[in-house]
């Protein structure tokens, strides 16, 4: 109470109390009016259906009999019974420390190397490397290229340089696949961070570099390492983040060069898992609790990234 | 006589000022002069303080191996697409084309023609469903991303949070959530089943927002002493800083808003898009061959024009210029 009555004296809103908040609500009134649309709508469409599947991963549910509650038993059979699931962890893990880390430097390195060329072979590269992610059917011809009998590309190259003696059947035996899979898998992922990553890279003031280069920076790596990378902390979180959730949610590559399941699930993830399920036996409660462990996976993955990530950029 | 007009005071004062003008003057008819000389000397000047030649060179061949391998497969579907049917089942494949035809895209509008509801109907529908989506989720997106980034209002760091952590979510398990959200607001069997759910993506909200962050304070700050509401700010002095990045957000929703697939959404014919109908025409066996190919030739356009018009209107940025801290 005696504090009420200073407040009144002097007029300050005591940052922290409701009033506050209330005043900084008011100020910022136009704020909350922009952001309606989007949040209006992303509410329908990504909250709400994301909230009310989370309790699914708790219940039986075949799509036609209403959801039955069950308790834990979907995540105590995922991890207890569910053999499948455990290989399918592993391949996750394996595609994730793999494609993960390997596609956020490449498409970093590719997009710095661009950025130094002039505007045509700019434009020109970007879109080289960007092509594949605009052509989502293309990886027909990987089928091609790994095809398992002597005409495949693959094969016939390596026979005629008498490197292999008899085919080899890429995507069907278990030692090549996951090499297989990971090389598309790759080639794929250069897609969203990458073009990020390049309207980072665009996105700089030119005038740093100029003062950089005032200031002694002698070489290429040393503007990118004092310049560069602090000056595009926000894209460099942004790809990071694509790159997460891309490497934890592979599988339609598998499944589209191996079939699915794939030979004694040598390529089977976590997703393809969860779509087995979802979409082929309409077990949608053993589903979402499937996609709720692959989700809190992401989750912890992406704060680590972003401690480290702090360390070397701005904010 | 310079030395008598340097020492009067009022003299010099109303000289810098002439000065001053002529200058402004001077610099803003070379802006509207060609702003491409103008962005090609900041290039040379800026960019390339640090690089060598042969650096340069080095980059560009390493850059056009790794280019080869990536543009393959487009290579690829386009030479297949012009292959008559004789060549098409030649094993092995070839990597060229002998006699190049059309045969494949006639057959495709050939088929197309012949469909139940006119070809120029699905047409229409992606066009309109791209176009709508892509105007709106720009507009949506980047007034959203303005608050997020520069404004701090009471929850400002909660949404921000719940935008990055809804990045994560696959949506495996929530189409079915999302169909029951649209059967409940009656949007099923309609446009908005296919636009609504494409306009508010976090993905493209968090690129913007990203890069909106990397602005300069004082810029805003200085919109805000002259009187400009949020809502102006964000348009007139935050967007035009944002060339690049929404250059990008465009490639991202267009490309994505084109290869919307009605799939359970809709079932009325006349509301299907143009993906769909395509791959129901190429789903019919081995005899089309050639025309699956045709079909993905086709359905690349769009993005590859709006991808190319996006990134070459992408100049150097001046954000942060004028900035004297």
């Amino acid at each position: 109470m005696a504090k009420e009555k200073t407040v009144e004296r002097k007029k300050p809103i005591e940052p922290g109390s409701w009033r506050h908040t209330l005043h900084e609500m008011k100020m910022n009134q136009a704020c909350y009016w922009m952001m309606l649309p989007f949040f209006a709508l992303f509410t329908f469409f990504t909250v709400i259906p994301v909230v009310m599947s989370l309790p699914l991963g708790l219940t039986s549910f075949n799509l036609v009999q209403f959801p039955r509650y069950i308790g834990l038993q979907n995540f105590y059979s995922l991890f207890v019974n569910d053999d499948v699931f455990l290989i399918a962890v592993k391949n996750t893990l394996i595609f994730a420390i793999f494609t993960g880390p390997f596609s956020y430097v490449l498409s970093f390195i590719l997009a710095w190397l661009i950025n130094e060329m002039n505007p045509f072979l700019k434009v020109f590269f970007t879109f080289v490397f960007y092509a594949p992610s605009m052509t989502p059917s293309a990886f027909v011809i990987w089928q091609l290229v790994f095809s398992g009998d002597s005409y495949g590309y693959l094969n016939s190259v390596l026979l005629d340089f008498g490197i292999i003696n008899s085919a080899k059947q890429w995507l069907t035996d278990v030692t090549y696949m996951m090499t297989v899979v990971i090389i598309v898998q790759l080639w794929t992922s250069m897609g969203a961070g990458f073009l990020a990553l390049r309207a980072g890279f665009q996105g700089i003031d030119t005038a740093l570099y100029e003062a950089g280069a005032i200031e002694g920076i002698q070489n290429r790596f040393q503007e990118l390492f004092t310049i560069t990378i602090p000056a595009m902390g926000p894209s460099l979180l942004f790809a990071a983040v694509l790159a997460i959730s891309g490497a934890f949610t592979v599988g339609s590559v598998g499944a589209a060069l191996c079939g699915m399941p794939s030979t004694a699930y040598a390529v089977h993830t976590v997703m393809n898992h969860a779509q087995d399920y979802g979409s082929i036996r309409y077990e949608m409660g053993y589903a979402s609790a499937i996609c709720f462990v692959l989700f809190a996976v992401m989750l912890i993955c992406n704060q680590l990234i972003r401690k480290v990530l702090s360390r070397f950029t701005d904010n | 006589m310079a030395e008598t007009l340097v020492n009067n005071p009022v003299i010099t004062d109303s000289l810098e000022a002439e000065n001053a003008k002529a200058l402004k003057k001077l610099r803003k008819r070379q802006k509207k002069r060609g702003s491409i000389e103008n962005a090609k000397v900041k290039k040379s000047k800026g960019k390339h303080i640090n690089g060598s030649l042969g650096g340069d060179i080095a980059i560009f061949i390493l850059l056009a191996l790794l280019g080869i391998f990536m543009l393959f497969p487009l290579y690829y579907s386009i030479i297949q697409s012009f292959k008559p049917i004789s060549e098409l089942f030649v094993f092995p494949p070839k990597l060229y084309v002998i006699s190049p035809t059309g045969e494949n895209f006639s057959n495709l509008f050939k088929v197309a023609g012949n469909l139940w509801v006119p070809f120029s109907r699905y047409v229409f529908n992606s066009v309109f469903i791209t176009v709508v989506i892509t105007l709106m989720h720009v507009f949506v997106v980047c007034n959203c991303a303005y608050c997020l980034s520069k404004c701090r209002f009471p929850g400002y760091s909660a949404l921000n949070q719940l935008i990055v952590i809804s990045m994560l979510f696959t949506s495996t398990a929530t189409w079915i959530m999302q169909f029951v959200v649209m059967a409940k607001m009656h949007m099923i069997n309609t446009y908005w089943a296919l636009i609504l759910p494409s306009v508010a993506t976090s993905m493209g909200l968090y690129l913007m927002r990203q890069n909106m962050s990397t602005i300069n304070d004082a810029i805003i700050d200085a919109a805000k002493v002259d009187g400009a509401g949020a809502f102006r700010t964000c348009w007139q002095v935050v967007i035009p800083n944002q060339k690049p990045a929404i250059a990008t957000l465009i490639i991202f929703v267009f490309q994505g808003a084109w290869n919307v697939q009605g799939g359970a959404l809709v079932y009325k014919e006349d509301l299907k898009t143009l993906p769909t109908i395509m791959s129901q025409i190429a789903a019919s066996g081995i005899a089309r061959q050639g025309i699956i190919y045709a079909s993905a030739v086709v359905l690349m356009i769009p993005p590859l024009v709006i991808f190319l018009i996006a990134q070459s209107n992408v100049m150097e940025t001046m954000a942060n210029s004028g900035m004297k801290d």
